[in-house]
């Protein structure tokens, strides 16, 4: 095995990462200068940026195999690659499902700990009116990295618990394609250092969405935020084919669609979004490169375009999107609840169906965003029923969780705390969803403060208690250990009511009239008084993550050491498999015969796995 | 909630998925499907912004230039057709000579959207909506079909090596899939650009 710093996969990656930024400028530059026309910042940028993404994969070794495949050369298998152990193998490639969970994971914590730092750069200038800490420039920047940062640390996330669990909770040994699961997740690195470097181009003033006209003449940064986001649309696209790929193709004997556990569902109505429309977004990114690289007209009135089509293509993923990552979020609450109500889950089919519900009519909500874009006046009414219809299998899972408690034996263990926080977080998020996606009342709210707590809501009841849930519940699966019991509960007991303030805070404000996106506001006393609330409680918000966080680091070196089936689940990956699950996951195949959530049974197994003898035929 | 009966165990229980190598094929067959419905998101919504754009208009273009592009094109997946059909009855001579002829096919047709229609268009890129639009769904096209070219070369090479068997030849079944789904795309992209609406 090598060893030096240049053995580190993600080392060389960044290396290489920069070396294909220069590269790509070069490129650029001898061609203009070989046609005749001077050098050009803007263009050089672009392939640069393209470049880097193709030398990151080179560096950190991703394409290894493909290349030797393309050229005819035998490439290993993936399942017989010899691979570092310790902490160094999360930072190369490696094609084991868990790692890439793992890396996953790792990057999702870091995305949503830079997300919201910018927050809080961003809500300290909002403490008072006028301008004091930041400018202006730079306030627009902060806040469209905050909102782009966050919502992709929010999709890695969904992708880190389909990855890690989605293998373990089927049976299979590993995903369908390791390769392009490695591929995936290693794109996603070069994109996110992309988006992040539109701040030293100069930023953008467009907000997270980039609505032309304005992006077409916004600074450079908008295209290297562009560039960034659409190489992570690529990342994002082959990571969920993968996991459709792996829930309809490598399920254990026996476990039909409706026997599998319900976050598999999950996974699988969020993957096949994400698979999908996510090329919208990366189509309507690159047709705003265009328009400012060749002139195109596209989106500017001014040469033929129409802004509105960029609103459409944008939330025709957009909308989506956010079900992307809230879909794995439902589904790690119907996971755990089982598990702590000691109930089976309530209503499994029509839980499983209410995933794929969400996801289909998902695709069909899309101009609820555009009631006041002037676009057509025939699409505003049949959009707004389209939406109020999500209310319906949202509402399906919600009595689901509820008659799923119902009289259950209740362990408060710190994952339920989070469970239990995500629903009646989730609940404000879903009651306010209806009243924006009615007409009368979104063009009152449209771009206010209203939507921004509305939005928070969803974010953190569908996605981050979730998947704080999920890291406490998982934890020894992943390191053998435990997380803290007692810093989970301070996270816990910090979170909740401080996000309630920061995001009632904002409903308040939003419905007072405070638009949002603007770095200042009226000096009336309300105004003030509350933005002061909103930022005490976003700084607290960000000390629970960031004890979060600590608590992770800490329990992976020293916490208690985690034996058998702690959380006494029936699942496949508890019942059958030591902490932390070894590798290549089951040692022989596993076999279905009962139900996942029967806890009130106690002679009944959902899995067992298959002798070896009865293995010969 | 009542225990229920469970059938009896259908599957071979001793075959474990990953190592059956039909398995893998058919695993792969989907993957590469996936693929196609994800990316075929991207030439509809070119689709929806050609019309969302030009509505009943159109760019106004060299129409006998546009037939002999087609013409070449559909041709190309015809001898696609061929050499994926000699591959699987095992004459390997007969695989790559059909290949060969798509690959050409693949070619002229990229000179003549790229080399020739580009440059003699009566606009350029950045003359309003019809440019954008035309350069754009070509040029999204073309790129696919020169990746298709790439890919086809690459099996064209390791099929001369001996790699693949009429039982086992994947890549080839991949790029050919691949191909009629890039010419398949050019069938809705043809008439959208050159004969729906009027002529601008
Ligand atoms: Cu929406």
């Amino acid at each position: 095995m090598k060893t030096g710093i240049l053995s580190i996969g993600l080392v060389r990656g960044l290396l290489f990462q920069a070396a294909g930024f220069l590269a790509g400028v070069a490129v650029v530059t001898v061609i203009r200068l070989a046609f005749g026309m001077g050098f050009s910042a803007e263009p050089a940028i672009v392939l640069g940026a393209f470049f880097s993404a193709i030398g990151f994969m080179i560096g950190v070794g991703a394409f290894s195999g493909w290349f030797a495949n393309a050229l005819g050369k035998p490439a290993i298998p993936p399942e017989e690659v010899e691979e570092p152990s310790g902490f160094k193998r999360y930072l190369g490639v490696s094609y084991d499902h868990k790692v890439i969970g793992v890396q996953y994971g790792m990057l999702t914590i870091a995305a949503l700990f830079l997300g919201g730092s910018f927050a809080l750069i961003f809500r300290s200038e909002l403490v008072a009116p006028g301008m004091q800490l930041i400018g202006l420039q730079q306030f627009n920047t902060l806040i469209g990295l905050h909102g782009m940062v966050a919502i992709v640390g929010m999709l890695l996330g969904g992708a880190a618990l389909g990855n890690f669990l989605v293998p373990l909770l089927i049976g299979a040994k590993d995903m369908a394609f390791p390769r392009l699961n490695a591929f995936a997740f290693w794109l996603a690195v070069p994109a996110v250092v992309l988006v992040l470097s539109s701040m030293a181009a100069g930023g953008f003033d467009t907000g997270w969405t980039a609505y032309p006209p304005l992006s077409i003449f916004a600074n450079m940064g908008m295209q290297l935020f562009f560039a960034g986001v659409v190489v992570f649309g690529w990342s994002s696209v082959l990571g969920a084919l993968n996991i459709v790929a792996t829930v309809l193709r490598m399920r254990a004997p026996g476990m039909s669609l409706f026997r599998m556990p319900i976050f598999v569902w999950g996974s699988l109505a969020t993957s096949i979004i994400a698979m999908t429309a996510t090329q919208l977004i990366g189509l309507s990114f690159q047709l705003v490169m265009f328009e400012r690289l060749f002139g195109m007209g596209f989106f500017n009135p001014a040469n033929g375009g129409n802004p509105i089509l960029f609103q459409h293509l944008f939330w025709f993923y957009s909308h989506p999107a956010v079900y992307i990552f809230v879909l794995p979020g439902f589904a790690v609450i119907s996971e755990l609840l089982p598990v702590f109500a000691r109930k089976p889950l309530f209503g499994y089919r029509w839980v499983a169906m209410s995933s794929l519900g969400i996801a289909l009519v998902g695709f069909l909500v899309w101009a609820h965003h555009m009631f006041t874009s002037g676009m057509e006046e025939y699409l505003r009414v049949p959009f707004m029923y389209t939406t109020l219809l999500v209310a319906v299998p949202t509402g399906v899972k919600f009595f689901s969780w509820t008659g799923t408690l119902w009289e259950g034996k209740i362990r408060f263990t710190v994952p339920m705390l989070f469970v239990l926080g995500a629903m009646n977080v989730f609940l404000l998020g879903g009651l306010t969803g209806p009243i924006l996606g009615t007409i009368p009342t979104d063009l009152h709210l449209h771009d206010s403060y209203f939507v921004v707590g509305h939005f928070h809501n969803t974010m953190f009841g569908g996605f981050v208690f979730p998947f704080i849930a999920a890291v406490h519940y998982w934890f020894p699966k992943i390191t053998g250990r435990k997380m803290s019991d007692l810093l989970g509960r301070i996270t816990f007991f910090i979170l909740l009511p401080s996000f309630w303030i920061q995001t009632l805070g904002q409903m308040q404000v939003g419905l007072l009239g405070m638009r949002r996106r603007v770095a200042d506001y009226d000096t009336l006393p309300e105004f003030q008084t509350t933005h002061i609330f909103i930022t005490v409680a976003g700084f607290l918000v960000g000390l629970a993550f960031v004890i979060f966080m600590y608590n992770v680091i800490r329990s992976a070196m020293k916490g208690e050491v985690a034996v058998g089936n702690v959380w006494e689940s029936r699942s496949p990956e508890w019942e059958l498999l030591p902490n932390p699950a070894p590798k290549h996951n089951y040692p022989q195949p596993l076999v279905v015969t009962g139900d996942p959530y029967d806890y009130s049974l106690t002679d009944t197994e959902y899995v067992e796995l298959v002798p070896v003898a009865g293995a010969t035929d | 909630m009542s225990v229920q009966p469970y059938p009896a165990e259908t599957h071979p229980v001793d075959a474990h998925p990953v190592e059956n190598l039909r398995h893998r094929e058919r695993t792969n067959r989907l993957g590469l499907w996936l693929f196609i419905l994800s990316d075929s998101f991207v030439f509809g919504a070119l689709l929806f912004t050609r019309f969302y754009l030009l509505g009943n208009n159109r760019p106004e273009l060299i129409q006998w230039l546009g037939l002999v592009v087609t013409v070449v094109l559909l041709a190309s997946s015809f001898f696609m057709n061929r050499a994926e059909v000699q591959m699987s009855l095992g004459n390997r001579q007969g695989f790559l000579r059909n290949t060969l002829v798509t690959i050409v096919l693949g070619s002229l047709f990229l000179i003549g959207v790229v080399g020739v229609e580009w440059q003699v268009a009566h606009f350029g890129p950045a003359d309003g909506a019809q440019g954008a639009i035309f350069y754009t769904m070509t040029g999204f096209h073309a790129f696919h079909v020169f990746t298709g070219v790439i890919f086809l070369s690459l099996v064209y090479r390791n099929a001369k090596k001996g790699l693949y068997s009429a039982e086992h030849h994947w890549p080839v079944e991949a790029a050919a899939v691949y191909w009629h789904f890039v010419d398949l795309v050019w069938i809705f992209f043809y008439p959208a650009l050159y004969l729906i609406g009027t002529a601008l």
